[in-house]
């Protein structure tokens, strides 16, 4: 280091040294970055077990030096209950993407949720199928082109987006839910403030914590990293408002 | 010496009190008739046992996953159903078989295929032996013929399943989870904290500590040759596993011509039948499989090879599942015939009788 | 006047996705266009030394964790 300079960021150290696959500007590499940064700071490593899905984020075990279940397609929440019932004293958390969570997981999702299981949720809605190739997700919205949607999404043959967050926020084992998106480095570092309470929220037993991050596919939207920003910031924005659902501990603050 | 406990009960409801006295540590579950009354008996006795999770989950589909995590996490698990309920779990026992989660499933059979009926069957021999869901993996199946088995298996499953690191299954029916019989019951586990179950199980998720490293449960090998080598590593294992715990039952096998060949509910019919033909004069005699898979394929072969035996007839509440690994082994050696009915209707021992006189 | 901060910015560990360069608030970032790391990306790098502020936006954009950040020790 020069003299006179002190360090303000480095790589947490819970990120393991491994090239992460996610293609560049991904908001997953993003997100895995500053959940290990949170997990650091908390100093919670021997503490905390992850879920992984299935999709592109199926990988994320081999970057975070925490131990590790890999879920079948949608069940993430499902193993998170039995990992989080058998260790009620341990930090788990789920990490799932749109299809994972919203659609072939969506009864699982909404009843850990319903029961108030004590993990926290990290949902991923980038709109689209990365690991598959770009096909349509419960969460691509109206007009959006997919793979499996090329002339856009006509919500008249397969119906709505679904805002997973405002629906999970209305079930009373819900304890602290928000939107989130990871598109400035002023909202990553607001994002990284909301990891940090719903795993304190997660500590005090009061609930399901779950964190919606608005996401890109640069692949699969077809656009460089940078439009990708304008896509997530413009449209996705719009009709996946960011801010708090729902938290339990508003009034006591 | 182990104190006795003599009870009368229900055979789902002593292998639910067999589970609680084995040091289960988590149950999931979902109703579906007729083994229903496991979950319910759980749920009664959950007061006297606050550190074992009972739960009901919102499908067969969420459970066979809570399996994954609560056992994946080091504790002893458990979860029961029916035909259709356990073949929607079917994905999640691949999934356990391939991360070897030690898992205890219970399949209390019903008639199928399809939502079929609520009476007792043996339709799901090939699902419970022959994998059930995709892949190369094995389940050890026990098969009971009494409710003092469902006590007895319950608990060797549980220990199977964790000496093995692999999924285990008691393979039952309807008529057997509903009957009530005199057991006797044995004395509970001792009680395992969290740190009994992190130095057995060091490979389990529960928290890195004391400088280990992190551990993975995964089903996932992306690369083939990763994939093979998991699968070699599986197969040594289930080789070791055919080698140890096969497990069966000779009666009046010794000087037998005719081989009956039947595993729980038709094994106890099958008994009368060797009984009733031995007055008759007939040589008789029935070997039951008491575990499934492995399956005694040696005892067979030893049977096929005998010149006094004249023929094999398996005796099953199905079309003829079993028949075809008796037929694997007796290799055409001597002939081997089917018997059986299906949708809830139980043959009796004059029936199965007959048939054999048909054959002979 | 030496800079108020400066970035080292892994060649390797670069994607080139771009996003620090486009959030950089005193634009002095850029991607290397005439060279590439060995996965054939071209890499970010500080081409404007002189104004880095040590912000670390940069840094907290960056999906790969690839920036170390450092700013000028407040006097004592």
């Amino acid at each position: 280091m020069k003299d006179g300079y002190e360090l303000v960021y480095k790589r947490p150290a819970t990120l393991l040294d491994a090239r992460m696959h996610y293609c560049p500007g991904c908001f997953h590499s993003t997100m895995h970055k500053i959940i290990m940064e949170v997990v650091e700071e908390m100093g919670i490593e021997e503490d905390t077990i992850g879920v992984s899905p299935v999709g592109c984020s199926v990988f994320a075990y081999n970057y975070m030096d925490i131990d590790f279940q890999q879920a079948a397609h949608g069940r993430a929440c499902a193993v998170a209950t039995g990992i989080k019932r058998s260790l009620p004293d341990k930090f788990v958390f789920t990490y799932q993407g749109d299809g994972d969570l919203a659609a072939i997981g969506t009864a699982e999702t909404i009843h850990s949720c319903n029961r108030g299981e004590n993990f926290t949720i990290f949902f991923i809605n980038n709109a689209i199928y990365g690991m598959t190739g770009g096909q349509m997700a419960p969460t691509t919205l109206e007009g959006q082109k997919t793979s499996t949607s090329p002339y856009g999404r006509d919500i008249k043959n397969v119906g709505h987006p679904l805002r997973m967050a405002e629906m999970v926020s209305q079930l009373p084992g819900v304890a602290y839910c928000e939107r989130l998106v990871l598109n400035t480095p002023a909202n990553v570092r607001k994002a990284k403030k909301s990891i940090k309470k719903a795993f304190e929220i997660q500590k005090q037993g009061l609930g399901m914590t779950f964190l919606e991050v608005v996401s890109n596919c640069p692949s699969g939207w077809k656009c460089s990293p940078v439009e990708s920003l304008d896509f997530v910031g413009e449209d996705m924005l719009k009709y996946y408002p960011l801010g708090v659902k729902k938290d339990v501990t508003a009034n006591s603050n | 010496m182990s104190k006795k406990e003599i009870a009368f009960m229900k055979g789902n409801e002593a292998l639910a009190e067999a589970a609680l006295r084995a040091g289960m540590t988590g149950y999931y579950g979902y109703p579906i008739t007729p083994q229903s009354e496991i979950m319910e008996y759980l749920t009664r006795q959950a007061p006297e046992y606050p550190n074992v999770t009972i739960l009901q989950a919102e499908s067969e589909v969420a459970s066979v996953n809570m399996l994954y995590g609560a056992g994946g996490a080091g504790g002893r698990v458990m979860t029961s159903s029916s035909s259709p309920g356990y073949s929607l779990m079917q994905e999640g026992v691949s999934y356990i078989a391939c991360a070897e989660i030690p898992s205890v499933f219970v399949n209390v059979q019903r008639g199928g295929p399809g939502l079929g009926t609520i009476q007792p069957s043996q339709g799901d021999y090939f699902q419970a032996v022959k994998g059930g869901g995709h892949g190369d993996y094995r389940v050890i199946v026990f098969a009971p013929n009494s409710v003092q088995e469902m006590v007895d298996h319950t608990i060797l499953a549980f220990d199977l399943a964790d000496k093995w690191r692999n999924p285990a299954l008691i393979l039952t029916d309807g008529a057997i989870g509903q009957m009530m019989e005199k057991i006797e019951l044995p004395e509970h586990y001792k009680f395992r904290s969290t740190e009994d179950m992190r130095a057995e199980k060091p490979w389990a998720t529960n928290g890195r500590k004391d400088g280990r490293k992190k551990n993975l449960l995964t089903s996932l090998n992306i690369k083939s040759e990763d994939m093979e080598r998991k699968n070699h590593e599986l197969q040594a294992k289930y080789a070791k596993i055919c080698d140890e715990e096969v497990r069966y039952e000779s009666y009046h096998l010794d000087d037998a011509d005719i081989i009956i060949s039947a595993y729980g509910l038709s094994s106890r019919i099958c008994k009368k039948v060797v009984d009733i033909g031995r007055e008759q004069g007939m040589k008789v005699g029935l070997l039951r499989p008491i575990t499934l898979w492995p399956f005694p394929s040696k005892k067979i072969d030893e049977l096929a090879k005998k010149e006094n035996v004249k023929l094999f007839m398996s005796i099953e509440m199905s079309v003829g599942q079993m028949v075809e690994d008796v037929k694997l082994v007796v290799n055409g050696r001597k002939p081997v015939h089917h018997y059986g009915k299906t949708g809830g209707i139980i043959f009796t021992a004059e029936d199965v009788l007959n048939q054999i006189k048909a054959k002979i | 006047m030496a800079a108020k901060g400066f970035v080292e910015i892994s060649v390797e560990g670069c994607k080139g996705c771009g996003l620090c360069v486009h959030h950089c608030p005193v634009k002095c970032l850029s991607l290397k266009m005439d060279d590439t790391n060995s996965f054939g990306l071209h890499y970010a790098y500080l081409s404007n030394e002189e104004t880095c502020i040590g912000c670390a936006n940069c840094a907290v954009i960056c999906p790969d964790a690839a920036i170390t950040v450092y700013r000028q020790s407040k006097a004592v």
